[in-house]
């Protein structure tokens, strides 16, 4: 690749589950259809180890057992102890552990007791850096942080904490404020190719009519070449016709994240944090309705942000003692 | 723009120095294919590590933005400069791109021009056209053509020329006071049309010209008489243009008769096909007798990278290739991704065979200052076939 910074790779459990529909799960490894020629094939613990050290990113993946947290049942319990098991197992195999750091991932559904004996086990293990797997796979909302929130508090302090498949903007600014460091999503370059750009305020649907005529960059306070060079209309006419189009997206909408990760990183560093999430916040929501779940996970990570809230609770309430319609409420 | 012819090499062949926005472009030259006036794969922030200022001319058809862009609005950013975000780059609008925009001679009538598009079948008149080029503001453009392939009757082949020049005077009677206007030639596969077509065109006060209506359909046999047709009706100081030469022999052959600039889609074609040139830019390699033809499956020309024989191949396209995809990666990292389907592949292959391509034609404009055109035509005519 000729890529001289960082890499991560993952296991390829999380890959066969999703992308696979005859994946197997056995003691043994995952068995799953091959996608070149539909050959059964076996991935163990050991050999993704093995093929990880091949490639030689810096951070690798342990082989998890991952199930969606929609499952219910006995499987999320089975899946949190193999993943304990398999992680011995990979840390047998891993032959570079001096140039690669072997990250496990805590498994064990919404269920904070599972969750709390798997943080216990990885932890025993001593490892570099632990994932917290398993989420941001269509569960609530209200259950996601709450999980995030047990790991980071559990976790030790001086080692990484890398929330999987996360994610959406409001997702990473959420779990940074709750202790963690690290993300990956296919979020902004899949929403690029749809011809979705992500902005402050939220997202931006180039694809809409009304953007063949606006002249306006996709973000007037974003610095990144394409918001520099070209108008909506013009990305418009590209989007979901010409590949030129999600190559712009793309990188506009990467440009983002990094811009979102360095401000998070030093209004952290300069001790402003919790001004910085309520301007992104209030960007967000301009009328206040910041999500119940955002607040409530805010108020564990002790952030204040009742500045840009619309007194939720409160309104909640005097709707139901009186007329009052929104409007009249806004203005109390 | 200003031209001037600066060297001549046996036959019509000749070099010279083309003036035109900000830059100067040694001629003979290629005008780079684009899709709504970007390069198919290269992003705009790549675009410098090609060789200037060769690179710097963009064939753009205004067509294509009449899928999703309206001429209002690209009047009110400012033309193409502004659109593109590309301030170093010239512009030559052409209607048609012999990639998506081509012409539907069956459609064509007194009205306007037919196009066959991706946003379907469209009339365009001569006064549309005007207002595509007035809005968009390339630095140079051709009339507006009704070009017809090989096979029509004589009689459409003659209205074609007719109303080529009706709609070249009014497409000049419009014509906004920025850009230089290249008339439109064209006569299907008719020697006496042809002649007739250039001769009108010639008294026109035009630029230069576009000769048009080739690369539809005749063949590469039939090509020398007709564009000799042509040019000798035209004035020698005036630079030619045309389109749909697309293989290097075809635009050998264009040159021995005495055009400019080439529109060609050589470039596109192999990159979605996943090859790469790789025929040598270094005159000594091509006479070197011990040089043998490259893979199995590949021609001596260029390699299809999706070949298995290159899974582990860890050497650049060409070594010693001065292009950001030499430079960087190998045929080894190419095939890979031409494999999972990465749109990479397509980038790093229309970059090399970009850089590679724009060398063809500067070993072509050597060997017209050294005064060995025919001679180097031959050679590789013969050599790389």
């Amino acid at each position: 690749m000729n890529w001289p910074r960082a890499l991560l790779t993952d296991s390829g459990g999380f890959q066969m589950v999703s992308l696979l529909h005859l994946a197997d799960i056995t003691e043994k490894g995952v068995t799953f259809q091959s996608p070149v020629d539909g050959k059964p094939m076996l991935l163990t613990p050991e050999e993704s180890i093995q093929i990880q050290n091949k490639i030689g990113a810096d951070i690798i993946m342990a082989l998890d057992d991952v199930v969606k947290t929609t499952i219910t049942g006995p499987r999320i319990e089975e899946a949190m102890h193999r993943t304990l098991r398999w992680i011995d197992r990979c840390i047998a195999a891993h032959k570079r552990p001096h140039d690669q750091n072997l990250f496990g991932i805590v498994q064990g559904g919404l269920d904070p007791v599972l969750r709390d004996i798997c943080v216990r086990g990885l932890v025993d293990r001593n490892l570099p850096g632990y994932a917290i797997g398993g989420l941001a796979g269509g569960e609530d909302k209200d259950s996601f942080w709450r999980v995030v929130a047990q790991c980071t508090a559990t976790l030790p302090e001086d080692k990484p904490r890398y929330v999987m498949g996360v994610g959406y903007p409001l997702d990473i600014v959420v779990c940074s404020a709750l202790g963690a460091d690290m993300y990956d999503c296919v979020y902004p370059t899949r929403t690029a190719r749809f011809g979705t750009a992500i902005v402050p305020e939220g997202v931006l649907k180039l694809k809409h009519k009304a953007m063949a005529e606006d002249t306006r960059p996709i973000d007037p306070t974003c610095a990144c070449m394409v918001c520099k060079n070209y108008t909506r209309a013009y990305i418009h006419s590209l989007v979901s016709k010409d590949a030129m189009g999600s190559q712009l997206l793309s990188f506009h909408n990467l440009y983002y994240m990094m811009q979102l990760s360095r401000n998070l990183h030093s209004s952290i560093v300069q001790g402003k944090f919790p001004e910085f999430v309520c301007n992104f916040l209030q960007k967000m929501f301009p009328k206040g309705d910041i999500p119940e779940w955002v607040c409530n996970a805010m108020e564990v990570a002790e952030i204040d942000i009742s500045s840009c809230c619309a007194p939720f609770r409160y309104i909640q309430a005097t709707k139901v003692q009186s007329n009052l319609n929104e409007d009249e409420i806004q203005a109390v | 723009m200003k031209f001037v012819v600066k060297a001549w090499s046996n036959g019509g062949a000749r070099a010279g120095i083309l003036h035109l926005g900000t830059s100067t472009i040694d001629t003979p030259s290629l005008l780079l294919s684009t899709r709504k006036g970007l390069p198919h794969f290269i992003s705009p922030d790549l675009l410098s590590c090609l060789p200037a200022p060769e690179s710097r001319l963009l064939h753009v058809s205004p067509l294509h933005f009449l899928e999703g862009l309206s001429m209002k609005t690209i009047s009110k950013i400012g033309g193409l400069h502004q659109l593109l975000g590309l301030h170093d780059h010239c512009f030559v609008a052409v209607p048609r791109d012999s990639i998506q925009c081509l012409p539907e001679a069956n459609s064509t009538n007194k009205i306007g021009a037919s196009f066959e598009t991706p946003c379907g079948r469209l009339l365009i008149k001569a006064v549309e056209y005007m207002e595509m080029i007035s809005s968009t503001r390339p630095e140079l453009w051709a009339t507006l053509a009704d070009e017809v392939p090989a096979w029509v009757s004589d009689k459409r082949n003659k209205t074609s020329v007719d109303r080529t020049i009706k709609w070249l005077d009014e497409c000049i009677s419009i014509s906004p006071a920025s850009g230089a206007v290249f008339g439109a030639i064209v006569g299907g596969s008719s020697l006496e049309e042809r002649r007739r077509c250039a001769q009108e065109v010639a008294t026109r006060n035009v630029s230069g010209y576009w000769v048009g209506g080739l690369g539809l359909g005749e063949s590469m046999d039939e090509r020398p008489a007709l564009l000799n047709a042509v040019i000798e009706a035209l004035p020698e100081e005036k630079p030619r243009l045309i389109c749909g030469l697309g293989l290097p022999e075809e635009i050998l052959q264009g040159i021995a008769a005495g055009v400019d600039i080439f529109e060609s889609t050589y470039i596109y074609h192999l990159t979605l096909g996943g090859f790469a040139l790789t025929f040598p830019l270094d005159r000594t390699q091509i006479n070197a007798s011990n040089l043998v033809p490259s893979d199995v499956g590949s021609d001596p020309r260029k390699i299809n990278l999706r070949a298995s024989v290159f899974r582990k191949d860890t050497t650049p396209i060409v070594e010693g290739c001065t292009c950001y995809t030499c430079r960087n990666h190998t045929r080894a990292y190419i095939n890979h991704l031409l494999n999972v389907h990465e749109m990479l592949a397509q980038i790093l292959l229309e970059i090399h065979n970009t850089h590679h391509f724009l060398g063809f034609f500067r070993l072509i404009r050597d060997a017209i200052n050294a005064g060995r055109f025919e001679e180097f035509r031959r050679e590789f005519v013969q050599r790389w076939r």
